[in-house]
C-alpha cells in the first residue's frame, strides 16, 4: 500500500450548505424493496483494504443483478465522512464500515441506521463472540445496527534479523518467554538499546503500546456508565507511566504508527518490535515488502486484549437495505470471515473458527512460517471485553498527544499527564 | 394625421421599454452572482452564525439554544488563542519573505530576456500544482530521519532537525511550503504591474546613472504601490485561512497517536482554521456549534484585518502620482 494520501475537506461552509440543504434529500423515502431482476448497486464504504475483493466476485456468482462498489478511504477521514453524510442525510454509502473506536459513537444514534433485526440477521448471534455481538446493538439493546467483521487479538511482531544483531533470541517461544509483562519487555528493550544496533530501536513509538496495555485492563477509559475514568483508573496511569518510559529510556523511532515516516521505517528496518494486533499483520506485509521471513510473531506481554476490529452497518438512507443486509450477511459469514483472515489477516469474531484446523494450523511464509492462526486463537480466546465510550477516539487523541509531547521532549511525563487531564475534562 | 397618435403611443412605449430597459437589466445581468453569493455565501454564514448559537452536535437531532455560551467558552480556551497565534506566525513568516521575494523575481523579468514567456509560465508553475502534493514533497523533504533538507544540512555539521517537533522549525517548514506555492502567483501580479509603469522613467533613472537596485526602490515599487497594497491584503486573507498544508503535514509527521488535526501533540502547527476543522470534524465530538463560533471570530479577524488595510489602501493612493 503506497502512503494513501488524505485529501482535506476543510471548507465549512460547503458542509453547513450541504447540510442545509441535503436535509430534504433521500431520508425520508421509504426503503423499497427492489424488484426481482433489477440491476442494483451496492457501495461499500471501508478504510483500507479489507480483503473483500475476491468475495464480491463470489457474491456476483449468486446474484447477478446486484454489482457492487468498494470506497476505501483513509481511517480518520473514513469515519468523519461518515458522520457528514449521516448528518446531511446523503452520500453515505449501502454498506459502511466503523471501526471499534467509533462503534458507540453510532451506535449511540439508532435512528440513523437500519435495525438489521428486520432483515433476521439477529438469527447470526449465535455465531459471534457475545462481546463483539453487543457492541453492534443499540445503546438500550433492542436494535441490532452491526455486525463484525473482524476483532484485533494481540500479539507482539519482531524482527529477526535485528534481535539477532543485538544478541537476543530469535525462537518466538524464546523471545514471548523474554517479556510475560510490560516491565520485561522495556527490560529486553535495554538490552536491545545497549548493543547499539545501527538505525534501529527497539520499538516504533508508544502510542499504540499504550492502547494494547489500556486495551489489557479489565476496565479502560470509560466505566460501564460512560463517565470519562482517566483520572482515576489505576490501569491507565500504569500504560502510561509504562510507555513513557520506553520513550525516556529511548528505546522508541519516534514513529506514530500510519504516518508515512513510519512506512518509510518499516522499509528500512528502523524499529525491531511493534505490537501488532491481527490485521497489523496484513499491514506489516504491505509496508516490508522485501522483508520476508525476517518477521516473526511471539506473544504480547501482559497477556490478551482487543485492539481494533469493525463491524459493517447499514446507514438509514440505503436505497436497497434489504439488499445491503444481505451483502453484509454474506461479508461476515463464518467461511468468508475465516478467507479473509487467510488473505489479510484480519481474524475472525466467530468463536468456533477458532479450534477449526484450517485455522489452527494456518501459518504464513512471510511470518518465517510463524503459527498465526493458533497465536491469535490463544489471544482471542484469552481476550476480555472491554466497555468502549461514546467519545474513545478524543480520549485517545488527548492522550496520545500527550505521548507525543514527552516523545518530542516538550513536557516532562508528569506535565504532560496535567494536560492530559485537563484535555480529557473538556470532552463533552 | 390619422397615424400621429399612434406612432406617439408606439414612441412612448418604446421608450417606457427603453427605460426599463436601461433600469432593470443590469439587475438582471448581477444576478446570477447575486444569487450564487446568497446561496453559497450569504446564507452559509447566517446559518454559521445561527448553528453558533446553540449546542449543536453533528450527529444528535436535538439542538438546545445557549445564546453566547459556546462564545465565551472560546474565548477562555487556550488552544484556540494557541491556534490564532500559530496563524499569524505563519502568516508572517510565509507572507513577507513570499511579497519581497515575488517583487524581485517580477523585477528580473520585467528587463528583456530571452525565453521571456517560459520564465513566466514556470513561475505559475508551483500555483497549479496540487497542495496535497506540494505538503507530501514538502513532508518529505523535511523528514527528521531521511528527509533532504536535513541531509544537506548534515554537511555543515548541523544535527537531525525534527522539523515538525519545535514551534518555530515547524512554523518555517509550513511557511517554505506556502511560499513555493504562493510566490510566483504574486511575482506575475507584480510583473503585470510593471509592466504599466512608463519606460521613459527608466530611461531617465538610467541616464541619470541610477543602479538597478536604485531603479526598483525609487521607481518601480512607488508606481506599482497599489499592486502591492492589493496583494498585501489577498496574501494576508489567505494567510488567515491556512489550513491545507498544516493538517496534511501533521499526517505525515503524526504523533504519540494522536490526530492530524492538532497540528502535532503540542499543538505547535495548528491554524484557526485547522481548530475549526478539529472541533467540527476530526475525532468524535463533532461540535458543530463550538465550530461555528470559532469560524465566525475568524471571520471577523479577517474582516479586520482587512478594513485596515483598506484604510491603508485608501491612504496610498492618495499618496501616490
Amino acid at each position: 500500500m503506497t502512503p494513501r494520501i488524505r485529501l482535506a475537506v476543510p471548507l465549512l461552509a460547503a458542509a453547513l450548505l450541504s447540510a442545509a440543504c441535503g436535509g430534504g434529500g433521500g431520508g425520508n423515502a421509504a426503503p423499497a424493496s427492489a424488484q426481482p431482476g433489477e440491476k442494483i448497486k451496492l457501495t461499500i464504504g471501508l478504510f483500507g483494504d479489507f480483503g473483500f475483493k475476491p468475495l464480491y466476485e463470489e457474491y456476483k456468482k449468486t446474484h447477478p443483478n446486484i454489482e457492487i462498489v468498494e470506497n476505501v478511504t483513509q481511517f480518520n477521514d473514513h469515519h468523519n465522512n461518515l458522520v457528514k453524510r449521516l448528518a446531511t442525510n446523503a452520500g453515505a454509502g449501502d454498506v459502511e464500515a466503523v471501526e471499534v473506536g467509533y462503534i458507540s459513537t453510532f451506535t449511540a444514534q439508532p435512528n440513523k441506521f437500519t435495525d438489521l433485526k428486520q432483515f433476521g440477521l439477529d438469527k447470526r448471534q449465535s455465531d459471534y463472540l457475545d462481546w463483539k455481538w453487543q457492541q453492534g446493538l443499540s445503546k438500550d439493546g433492542g436494535q441490532l445496527l452491526g455486525l463484525g467483521t473482524d476483532v484485533g487479538g494481540l500479539a507482539m511482531c519482531y524482527r529477526k534479523d535485528l534481535f539477532k544483531k543485538a544478541g537476543l533470541p530469535t525462537d518466538r517461544a524464546e523471545v514471548a518467554a523474554l517479556w510475560p509483562t510490560w516491565e520485561q519487555y522495556i527490560e529486553t528493550g535495554k538490552k536491545f538499546a545497549a548493543a547499539d544496533v545501527a538505525g534501529a530501536k527497539f520499538t516504533d513509538s508508544p502510542g499504540e503500546i499504550f492502547r494494547a496495555m489500556v486495551n489489557q485492563a479489565p476496565i479502560g477509559l470509560y466505566d460501564a456508565q460512560d463517565t470519562i475514568i482517566v483520572g482515576s483508573n489505576p490501569d491507565v496511569k500504569k500504560a502510561w507511566d509504562l510507555s513513557n518510559q520506553l520513550t525516556q529510556e529511548g528505546l522508541t523511532a519516534k514513529l506514530a504508527a500510519f504516518s508515512p515516516p513510519w512506512n518509510t521505517g518499516f522499509a528500512k528496518g528502523s524499529f525491531a518490535t511493534i505490537i501488532c494486533p491481527a490485521w497489523m499483520t496484513g499491514f506489516i506485509q504491505e509496508q516490508a515488502k522485501d522483508a520476508t521471513g525476517k518477521w516473526d510473531i511471539a506473544t504480547v506481554p501482559g497477556g490478551s486484549g482487543n485492539s481494533g476490529g469493525s463491524h459493517l452497518m447499514v446507514p438509514k438512507q440505503s436505497k436497497h437495505p434489504k439488499e445491503a443486509a444481505e451483502l453484509i450477511d454474506f461479508l461476515t459469514s463464518k467461511d468468508n470471515q475465516a478467507k479473509v483472515f487467510k488473505e489479510e489477516g484480519t481474524f475472525p469474531s466467530i468463536p468456533a473458527l477458532y479450534d477449526d484446523p484450517s485455522i489452527q494450523n494456518f501459518t504464513k511464509p512471510f511470518f518465517g512460517d510463524a503459527p498465526i492462526g493458533k497465536i491469535y486463537s490463544e489471544a482471542a480466546k484469552a481476550l476480555k471485553p472491554q466497555h468502549l465510550g461514546p467519545k474513545e477516539a478524543d480520549v485517545r487523541v488527548a492522550i496520545g498527544n500527550g505521548l507525543g509531547r514527552v516523545e518530542q521532549g516538550k513536557q516532562t511525563p508528569d506535565e504532560a499527564w496535567a494536560q492530559v487531564l485537563e484535555d480529557v475534562k473538556k470532552i463533552r | 394625421m390619422s397615424t400621429y397618435p399612434l406612432a406617439a403611443t408606439r414612441r412612448r412605449r418604446r421608450s417606457v421599454r427603453h427605460t426599463l430597459d436601461l433600469r432593470v437589466s443590469p439587475y438582471a445581468y448581477v444576478a446570477p452572482f447575486f444569487l450564487l453569493f446568497c446561496a453559497f455565501g450569504l446564507f452559509p454564514l447566517v446559518y454559521t452564525a445561527w448553528v453558533s448559537l446553540h449546542e449543536w452536535t453533528l450527529l444528535s437531532d436535538t439542538q438546545e439554544f445557549v445564546g453566547l455560551g459556546n462564545y465565551s467558552t472560546l474565548l477562555a480556551d487556550g488552544y484556540f488563542w494557541n491556534a490564532t497565534l500559530n496563524t499569524l506566525s505563519i502568516g508572517v513568516l510565509s507572507t513577507v519573505p513570499q511579497l519581497l521575494l515575488a517583487i524581485w523575481l517580477a523585477h528580473l523579468l520585467n528587463r528583456r530576456l530571452r525565453f521571456q514567456t517560459l520564465f513566466r509560465i514556470s513561475l505559475l508553475l508551483p500555483n497549479v500544482t496540487s497542495v496535497v502534493a506540494v505538503v507530501v514533497i514538502f513532508s518529505q523533504l523535511f523528514g527528521r530521519d531521511f528527509g533532504m533538507i536535513n541531509w544537506v544540512l548534515s554537511w555543515f555539521g548541523a544535527g537531525a532537525v525534527d522539523w515538525a517537533a519545535g514551534t518555530a522549525t515547524s512554523h518555517i517548514a509550513l511557511s517554505v511550503m506556502i511560499m513555493w506555492r504562493w510566490t510566483g502567483y504574486n511575482a506575475l501580479i507584480f510583473l503585470a504591474a510593471m509592466q504599466a509603469v512608463p519606460r521613459e522613467l527608466y530611461e531617465a533613472a538610467t541616464l541619470d546613472g541610477a543602479s538597478n537596485f536604485r531603479q526598483l526602490r525609487s521607481v518601480t515599487l512607488p508606481m506599482i504601490r497599489p499592486t502591492i497594497i492589493f496583494v498585501v491584503i489577498v496574501s494576508t486573507i489567505g494567510a488567515m485561512q491556512i489550513i491545507a498544508e498544516p493538517l496534511l503535514f501533521g499526517q505525515s509527521t503524526g504523533s504519540g497517536g494522536g490526530t492530524f488535526a492538532t497540528g502535532g501533540p503540542d499543538r505547535q502547527f495548528q491554524t484557526l482554521a485547522l481548530y475549526v476543522y478539529e472541533q467540527a470534524f476530526a475525532g468524535s465530538t463533532f461540535d458543530f456549534g463550538y465550530a461555528s463560533a470559532a469560524s465566525w471570530l475568524m471571520f471577523l479577524a479577517v474582516v479586520i484585518v482587512s478594513g485596515v488595510n483598506f484604510l491603508i489602501t485608501r491612504r496610498a493612493k492618495g499618496g501616490i502620482v
